[in-house]
């Protein structure tokens, strides 16, 4: 954008700045300037928001309205299973939010909706969100306030000039011109906001105890090591909105007196990389980081640093360790980072989205924050919603919402008339909660109860096809995999729990082995080094607790009711439904399927290997799993 | 006298820049191990060798890292790694039918490579697609919503390549 000097501004220059960025878009929009914004997050991409997007200008020119139409970009709207999603404003038409826009539905929304000014109802969605909780606190009708999200599918992330003209670094200049240190931190704590990472701790607390110690330089950490498999929260908010995260640690930075802040992210997510390092470049730019910041005596850089695929690296301690170039291994806490973090100074770590909500708690004041929620927890909580869900995608909710407005509400329920089995929370940290708590108001205290965890967000329906120890397996396969060795209640006990487990579902279990499973995971959960450890065996713990009778089913009748298990199911041929098509003994890679044409087939047991082939490729269901 | 038999290797003057900027940065060696990996897409012995004799760094530290991290390879990946996701989601939507399913097709495990070099299989946590599991990624770009039928579709398009 050519208004843009790309020179530093003090701080009317910002308050000018944005002022006349506002003018110009309200008269844009005023001008009659059609707008298509396409979703481009990772997700957005790989569905083919890129072929969507030649497709629309391709298409514009065709019709000669190339130039009265203004094509941008975004990050997430959430709605990941409808990818690629757009949204078209029309003059004079409300805006409309469309999924499942490829090439050729794309030519079509050029051609009806923005021509003809006929709405393509097939493919149009709801917005899924309120942008942000009503000024007074009131309610709307969405489910879903977006505050961490606020800009995620609104703003083009690559361009500095829209989070500007959405009151972004107002918090920062109000933070730096008008506050104090002190007086920040005093409105994080009124605004009562928990870290989001997962353990829930209270934000100020940390600054606080960082400002207390008398060091010179001292550090400011985001934690961007999103390593719950199952979870994309962090990365959507990075991709579609990086500038609120630098603002926010550049405030931090100024409460605490801190010069640094590193911003610690997965190797394995490009683009929130990408769009981090072209945020940092514009606001250094415009003098929003930097030297003397907003012509302040106050300084402040942020530097990227690459995780690279350690799970353990989400524990603060580790962390600190891999920024520094180590290995990630878990050091043992006091002392906290908050006396000795990066190179042995004090050093604020919080993950991406504490930080997200950091600018509007300064803009908005704390007790605007604290309105929203429940008495044990404060604002909103963004949960990435998959597994056997109808709508899975991202979304952000206030706390106090149940679980079942969370699955059946916005996310649509089970699909394929599946019933409902359970949800599970905080991967593999955390655990599952069944139907009768489904209207559980979620917050940190609520979920413990109910030997869960928040977890950083992620969400996982699971259906009556899923076997919940085949869960516990997968998830603590994870863990042991990730473990990092140091200490041994984590490296053995972990090992010791996932052969009993390997045990029980290839069907050698004894009952015995269920106790030891109790005993192996409490000695683990007290005597582990890290939260790793300590929260590896919850898995396992909350399925016994809920789901024991599935364990027993393993070991005593030796079946696998979600017929999952490869070891306790077998395949056989309905007499009354084969045709003798003969597909099946041709598709069976091990021969084992005998039969003449026209004659019921025969699966010999011995042979098979489970690979569920003929099920798969029967076109009369005459395949029965045992 | 010296008894290492490790080939020499050429780094790029972009990689000998940006070593040369990293170099007394503290905390410099995860940084650098990615920029090489960016570059070989893999760790050879013989870079890593490098990197210790630049950084001053012994080796042994230097493998302790990269065998820390499951990001960095020790060995040479195909032409085209296909990357299945064995996230939560991707787990629970048939993930490990889609390694199954490359297993015959190409007639490798994870983590080996076709004997042609073109293919190997690896098993990755989460790539952050939960919304289109279970996917696959090959050389960045990824396939959601993805079954055993259309692998072989997928595999199509990098086979000339």
């Amino acid at each position: 954008m050519e208004i843009l000097k790309m020179s530093k501004l003090n701080r009317k220059e910002l308050i000018s700045l944005r002022e006349k960025i506002k003018k110009e878009f309200s008269s844009k929009a005023e001008n009659g300037d059609t707008k298509i914004i396409i979703g481009v997050g990772t997700c957005g991409v790989a569905a083919g928001a890129r072929e969507t997007e030649s497709a629309f200008i391709d298409e514009l020119k065709l019709q000669n309205i190339s130039n009265t139409t203004v094509i941008s970009e975004t990050g997430c709207m959430g709605l990941c299973h409808v990818e690629p999603t757009i949204e078209v404003m029309v003059p004079g038409m409300p805006p409309v939010i469309y999924g499942n826009v490829d090439e050729k539905t794309a030519r079509e929304i050029v051609k009806s909706h923005i021509l003809e000014k006929t709405v393509v109802d097939k493919n149009v969605f709801d917005k899924p969100a309120a942008d942000i909780v009503y000024e007074d606190g009131s309610v709307s009708d969405y489910k879903q306030y977006r505050i961490v999200l606020r800009n995620c599918g609104i703003i083009d992330p690559e361009k500095i000039d829209e989070y500007i003209a959405r009151d972004g670094y107002m918090a920062l200049e109000k933070a730096v011109f008008e506050m104090t240190g002190d007086e920040i931190i005093n409105e994080m704590k009124i605004s009562e906001l928990r870290g989001r990472g997962g353990a829930g701790f209270p934000t100020w607390m940390k600054w606080n105890f960082t400002k207390q110690v008398k060091e010179e330089s001292k550090y400011i950490v985001c934690n961007a090591d999103e390593g719950d498999p199952g979870a994309y929260m962090d990365r959507s908010t990075l991709e579609g909105d990086p500038h609120s995260i630098l603002e926010a640690m550049t405030i931090a930075g100024y409460s605490i007196n801190s010069k640094k802040g590193y911003i610690y992210i997965r190797a394995e997510y490009p683009l929130a990389i990408e769009r981090l390092k072209i945020a940092m470049k514009q606001s250094r730019e415009l003098g929003l980081l930097g030297d003397n910041i907003l012509g302040s005596n106050f300084s402040f850089d942020i530097e990227i640093r690459l995780g690279a695929g350690a799970f353990v690296c989400g524990e603060e301690t580790a962390l600190l360790e891999s920024i520094e170039g180590e290995r990630g291994m878990p050091n043992p806490r006091p002392p906290f980072p908050a006396v000795k973090g990066v190179w042995g100074e004090p050093t604020i770590i919080n993950n991406v989205e504490t930080w997200a909500s950091i600018p509007v708690i300064i803009n908005k004041g704390g007790e605007w924050f604290s309105n929203i929620g429940t008495e044990d927890t404060k604002g909103t909580k963004v949960f990435a919603l998959t597994g056997k869900v109808k709508n899975s995608g991202l979304v952000e909710v206030p706390m106090g919402t149940t679980l079942r407005e969370i699955i059946y509400d916005i996310g649509g329920g089970i699909p394929n008339g599946k019933e409902f089995k359970a949800v599970q929370t905080g991967g593999p940290s955390g655990g599952v909660i069944t139907k009768e708590y489904l209207d559980t108001p979620i917050d940190y205290k609520s979920l413990q109860e109910l030997g869960s965890i928040m977890g950083s967000g992620g969400m996982i329906v699971l259906d009556e096809d899923d076997c919940m120890v085949d869960v516990s397996k997968f998830y603590l396969g994870f863990t042991i995999d990730e473990s990092c060795g140091k200490c041994s209640p984590c490296r053995v006990g972990g090992r010791a729990l996932f052969n009993i487990l390997e045990k029980i579902t290839s069907g050698n279990g004894v009952i015995e082995d269920l106790d030891k499973l109790r005993n192996i995971g409490a000695t683990m959960q007290k005597a582990s080094l890290c939260g790793l450890g300590q929260t590896s065996p919850n898995p396992i713990l909350s399925t016994l607790k809920y789901f024991e009778e599935e364990y027993v089913a393993h070991i005593l009748d030796k079946k696998c009711v979600a017929k999952k298990c490869k070891a306790l199911i077998t395949f056989e041929v309905i007499p009354e439904a084969c045709t003798g098509c003969t597909l099946c003994a041709l598709k069976c890679p091990v021969k084992t399927i005998s039969g003449a044409r026209k004659e019921v087939h025969f699966i010999n047991q011995d042979a098979c290997i489970k690979c569920g082939e003929c099920f798969d490729v029967c076109n009369f269901d005459a395949i029965l799993i045992k | 006298m010296s008894v290492t038999s490790v080939e020499e290797i050429k780094f790029s003057d972009e990689l000998i820049s940006f070593i040369g900027n990293w170099k007394n940065q503290p905390g410099n060696l995860i940084m650098i191990l990615h920029k090489v990996q960016e570059e070989f897409s893999y760790i050879p012995r013989a870079a890593a060798k490098k990197v210790s004799e630049m950084l001053n760094v012994p080796m042994s530290k230097i493998y302790g890292v990269l065998t820390f991290y499951h990001y960095f390879k020790l060995e040479k990946p195909g032409k085209h790694n296909i990357q299945v996701c064995m996230g939560t989601a991707c787990y629970l939507k048939g993930g490990e039918d889609l390694i199954d399913e490359l297993e015959n097709i190409l007639g490798i495990g994870v983590n080996q490579v076709t004997d042609d070099g073109k293919f190997s299989i690896e098993a990755v946590r989460c790539v952050g697609c939960c919304g289109l599991a279970p996917v696959v990624v090959i050389g960045g770009k990824v396939f959601g919503k993805l079954t055993k039928k259309k692998l072989p579709e997928v595999l199509e398009n990098y086979k000339d390549k």
